[in-house]
């Protein structure tokens, strides 16, 4: 891989696994919890639709 | 509002319905002439395209890529067109579709024999025939897009969204772990080397899983379950959630196939990490499924399609429990490079996948013949006998994985290492049996279905086009509840497509980037330098027949091993292996340290017949390297190929490259005569003897081994 020598060093290597982790943990949060806000109603239709 | 009529298409369903059928009794029976080579090494026959290195590719791919394959597009066109009321865009993309995948898979059976590969598990098809599987995915691609598009129903159900999903990613995962440099119509180099092309390859291999065996087929759970079942699944809520965080998080997990090898210690965290977090989304998804059944659990007892899914879903859940365990550090020293893995993977393959595709045939065969199961008894008598082949399978194969590792890290008091390698092979021949055992059963289950199929299709006649219908969507949508905010994407197809393809890319890109940016990642050493040109030959000789199914490449840190083998591997060691060959199971020993272990002759007498010079070894024998000349032509077209990727071969090197290999070939032929073994130096047995005798030397000629460049 040529472009290996363009960019030989990248400072902070520990920032990329704690970013994923911290991106990660934010995603999952926030999915939680507008899934918990949501009624239930909303989606009962949506849940239906394969036995239609 | 105006009811169209329309037909569903049912006859390419019933043409992948077949094709699962067919493809699934080919994998699995090369896969049990894979476990019984290594009870009886003489089924290996003598005879290369039969050895165990190649039949195994042969399985695993027929398996995952035929059977579960086909698995996935018949469920896939028989729910897309019902979920969104509308016959599958184009007929003739659809059967471009199914004659092009047929086609792929024969001409991957036939190479994979014939010794053609990339050498990369799971990966193994050459270049040409990755470029006809990205051609064929984009068919699929295309008709599957502009069938929902034209669509009757304007929400996408969570079934279709897992479609969207597993086609973008393995779009994704094929392409980028398929880079590599063509040497001659059938014969590549992986683009990367080394810790890269692991990292790659393990993404990829991670996610093949993940988007291939576990996101589609979880898409026909949520379709085939409620349909079996009669009732809407469990909770629409966790199937957001189980979707969005499972495509998020799988693609992070690759590294821990990798854990105490050579690659950075940040990675190997970071895949524990995110694969301990797989439970979350997995089991929500394993609960919803299994939920769905509250209230008909009694329905359960009659029928055998429902016990498919029940089983099949609970094999779901082990093995999403059991892989997090597995890439906790401490589990995985044990389970690596056993049959720990042997017996994971079966639970999801057998399990999971098999039983979720029986049940799902048994459900839709019948209908769309419009009659009913020959026999519901027969069926019932393949779930029990299916279940019992995977007890049969898993639990001796537990035991071996356990047998294994145990008596490999022994030590005596006198802190000698306790067994040899030959007395673990030896130990686990009883528990092999068994697995062989376990696996025909699996297949005998299989043939009750084929006649059970037989005797329910015969004088029944296809509904080849379905009658249906429904209202077209209306030009503005009305919503009629007031609508929550993921509804906006379950009504876009095109922006789910978009954003499935961010989430899933977060994940590669943090994985990916920084090993291929930072050359500290992987320190160089100065004593390692490219093979040459017989050892390349060699190399390649070691890659067709598949070496790397059995023997690993890859000294981990540990006192046994090191006992064992030699100086634990560096990363700087493999920056010249197109592609890396770690190995993911050691059937035999490692070899990363094999160079100088043994004399030329013991190789030669090895090969001949393994276990004349190993008493109990199941290694098959190699007669042709003997007789089969090196294929010198090749030579320079593969020099100029390395030198492309970033191997430091000087230039004009490939017009000399040849009468250095001779020089080479002569000396070996030489020594081996002063032993009375003869031999022609241009013979293939020079070049995997010279390939072998070079491995892991580089660093033993050095007193300081790693020098990282900054």
């Amino acid at each position: 891989m040529k472009f290996v020598n363009y960019l030989k060093d990248i400072t902070g290597i520990e920032i990329f696994p704690l970013v994923s982790l911290v991106l990660f943990v934010t995603f999952f949060i926030a999915v939680g919890w507008y899934v918990y806000k949501t009624p239930k109603k909303a989606m009962q239709g949506n849940a239906l639709l394969p036995l239609d | 509002m105006q009811v169209e009529k329309f037909y569903y298409d049912n006859k390419i369903v019933k043409f992948f319905a077949y094709a699962t059928i067919l493809w699934g009794v080919v994998g699995m029976l090369a896969g049990l002439l894979a476990a019984l080579q290594l009870i009886y090494p003489s089924l290996n026959f003598d005879f290369a395209p039969t050895t165990f290195g190649r039949v195994r590719p042969v399985h695993t791919n027929a398996v995952i890529f035929a059977f579960v394959g086909n698995g996935i597009f018949t469920g896939l066109y028989y729910s897309l067109q019902r979920l969104c009321k509308t016959r599958m865009y184009s007929d003739k993309l659809s059967w471009i579709h199914f004659w092009g995948w047929q086609t792929i898979i024969v001409a991957a059976a036939i190479t994979l024999f014939a010794g053609f590969t990339t050498g990369k598990e799971y990966a193994e098809l050459e270049w040409p025939i990755d470029i006809a599987i990205t051609l064929v995915w984009l068919v699929l691609g295309y008709n599957m897009f502009a069938t929902i598009i034209k669509r009757r129903e304007r929400h996408l159900y969570v079934a279709v969204w897992f479609f969207i999903g597993t086609w973008v990613t393995v779009a994704l995962l094929h392409v980028v772990n398929s880079f590599e440099m063509p040497v001659s119509f059938l014969k590549s180099y992986s683009w990367y080397a080394g810790v890269q092309d692991a990292l790659v390859q393990w993404w990829y291999g991670h996610n093949a899983v993940a988007f291939f065996l576990t996101t589609p087929y979880l898409g026909l759970m949520y379709y085939f379950v409620p349909k079996a079942a009669n009732r809407p699944v469990y909770s629409y809520r966790w199937s957001i959630i189980h979707f969005w965080a499972l495509i998020f998080i799988y693609i992070w997990a690759g590294p821990h196939h990798l854990l105490y090898t050579a690659l950075p210690e940040w990675a190997q965290s970071l895949g524990t990490v995110f694969s301990i977090m797989l439970i979350l989304p997995s089991w929500g998804g394993m609960l919803n499924g299994l939920m769905t059944l509250r209230g008909a659990w009694d329905k359960v007892r009659e029928e055998p399609v429902l016990k498919f899914f029940v089983v099949a879903i609970t094999c779901y859940g082990m093995s999403t429990f059991e892989g997090p365990m597995l890439s906790l550090k401490n589990v995985n020293a044990i389970s690596h490079f056993t049959d720990w893995t042997v017996a994971h993977v079966h639970v999801g393959a057998l399990g999971w996948n098999g039983f979720l595709t029986f049940g799902m045939l048994y459900w839709l065969l019948p209908r769309i013949f419009n009659t009913t199961l020959y026999s519901k008894k027969l069926a019932g008598t393949h779930f029990w006998i299916g279940t019992l082949g995977i007890i049969l399978y898993a639990v001796p194969m537990y035991w071996a994985g356990f047998q294994h590792a145990i008596m490999m890290q022994g030590f005596t008091a006198e802190g000698n290492l306790q067994s040899q390698f030959m007395d673990m092979s030896k130990a686990i021949w009883p528990l092999h049996a068994f697995r062989a055992l376990g696996g025909a059963l699996f297949l005998v289950g299989v043939f009750l279905m084929v006649y059970n199929f037989v005797k329910t299709l015969r004088g029944a006649t296809l509904v080849a086009n379905e009658a249906a219908e429904a209202a077209p969507l209306a030009k503005e949508y009305v919503p009629t509840t007031k609508n929550h905010w993921h509804s906006w994407i379950e009504r876009r197809p095109m922006k789910m497509l978009v954003l499935s393809l961010i989430v899933v890319a977060i994940g590669g890109i943090f994985e990916l980037i920084p090993t291929f940016l930072i050359k500290s990642n992987v320190p160089t050493i100065a004593a390692v330098k490219p093979y040459t040109p017989l050892e390349l030959q060699g190399r390649d000789i070691y890659i067709r027949e598949g070496c790397y199914n059995c023997h690993s490449q890859m000294v981990r840190p540990f006192r046994d091993e090191v006992a064992r083998y030699g100086e634990y591997s560096k990363a700087g060691e493999f920056v010249y292996d197109h592609p890396f060959q770690w190995g993911s199971k050691r059937t035999g020993p490692d070899l990363a340290r094999e160079g100088g272990k043994y004399p030329d002759s013991w190789h030669f007498n090895h090969f001949i017949k393994p276990s004349v010079i190993t008493e109990g070894s199941v290694m098959p024998a190699y007669p042709w390297l003997f007789d089969n000349d090196i294929d010198t032509a090749s030579t320079p077209a593969k020099i100029n190929a390395m030198r492309t990727i970033g191997v430091p071969y000087e230039k004009g090197y490939d017009r000399i490259a040849n009468s250095d290999l001779m020089a080479q070939a002569e000396g070996i032929r030489d020594g081996l005569a002063k032993e009375k073994l003869k031999t022609a130096a241009n013979k293939e047995i020079i070049a995997i003897i010279a390939y072998l005798q070079r491995l892991g030397k580089d660093i033993k000629t050095v007193n300081k081994p790693a020098t990282a460049s900054n």
